[in-house]
């Protein structure tokens, strides 16, 4: 009973995540939206490994790799932000417009 | 109560502190403060974690978390339309689209979280789930380990390339120079001869 009511918190913080990269329209609102999606994916797979993967040593290695993506997710975003900052002056989606068919 | 029973209690209070803090983070009208509830959400998972006896992955959670969170807050400050959230304003587009996509996916996934048939096997409370995670990151996986490491490195090499003065691909505003014939020749507007190639050094045929 306790690891449904997990995933269920862990697929809340992914539905917030997946709201929030849609609705924000700076960068760095959107990628909040990204890492709360990880959030979630990380306590799902954590709870998992807890409740129901006997506690398997790979289980745990698995979300190591998460943050490893969520670090990939935040430096290139950054990185990106400034690169888009500093050729265009936009922070915001709707100021890179341009490139729209 | 017993130590289980109070681990359970605070497990529900830390889950459901997550999801509150994390929806405050679309909420709030200061981005700087966005930022904070998304380290409470970030924080309030890794102490989940830790109950759940995965402890080295929750502190080192909210450890990264802090710092990336502060970083995060200096960004707001300095790029952002409206850092401290002194005037209100709607900063969202697509709300309808994004509300529902948001639905869905919680709907789609707490559905498959409930119905789905875990198997009950919970981690073993005389196991160390630490040295156990220390012996399979510099054992079994050590490759994986070794993976993530050099994509970090790659990561962190790609971002100072992005994020320099002169970025991936040069100004924008001078345009683009074009390849010199010559593969011997200095490239670009502001390329120096280097000390292969130029100067009075003895290099030349």
């Amino acid at each position: 009973m306790e690891l449904q009511l997990l995933l269920v918190v862990s697929a809340a913080l992914f539905g917030i995540g997946v709201y929030g990269a849609l609705s924000q329209q700076t960068f760095v609102m959107i990628m909040m939206g990204i890492e709360l999606m990880l959030n979630g994916a990380m306590l799902a797979a954590v709870a998992l490994w807890a409740m129901s993967g006997a506690g398997a040593p790979k289980g745990q290695l698995l979300t190591v790799i998460v943050m490893t993506v969520m670090a990939v997710e935040a430096a290139l975003g950054f990185a990106l932000v400034i690169g888009i900052f500093r050729t265009r002056q936009a922070d915001m989606t709707e100021m890179l417009e341009q490139l729209k068919g | 109560m017993s130590r289980p029973e109070l681990a359970g209690v605070a497990m529900w209070i830390l889950g459901g502190s997550s999801v509150v803090a994390a929806w405050r983070v679309f909420r709030t009208d200061s981005m700087v403060r966005a930022a904070y509830w998304l380290l409470a959400s970030f924080v309030a998972v890794g102490m989940v974690m830790v109950l759940l006896q995965a402890r080295f992955l929750g502190l080192v959670l909210v450890l990264m978390m802090a710092g990336e969170m502060t970083i995060m807050a200096a960004f707001m400050v300095m790029f952002m339309m409206n850092p401290a959230g002194l005037n209100p304003m709607s900063m969202v587009h697509q709300h309808t689209t994004a509300k529902v996509a948001g639905v869905v996916a919680f709907a789609g996934l707490a559905f498959v979280g409930v119905a789905a048939d875990f198997p009950d096997r919970p981690v073993d409370a005389a196991s160390e789930p630490t040295a156990e995670l220390g012996e399979e990151l510099l054992g079994d996986s050590m490759l994986i380990f070794e993976t993530a490491g050099v994509t970090l490195l790659a990561t962190m090499i790609g971002a100072i390339a992005i994020a320099g003065k002169r970025g991936r691909f040069g100004n924008a505003q001078e345009g683009s120079a074009p390849p010199p014939v010559d593969p011997d020749a200095p490239a670009g507007p502001d390329a120096r001869p280097s000390p292969m190639h130029g100067g009075h050094g003895g290099m030349h045929h």
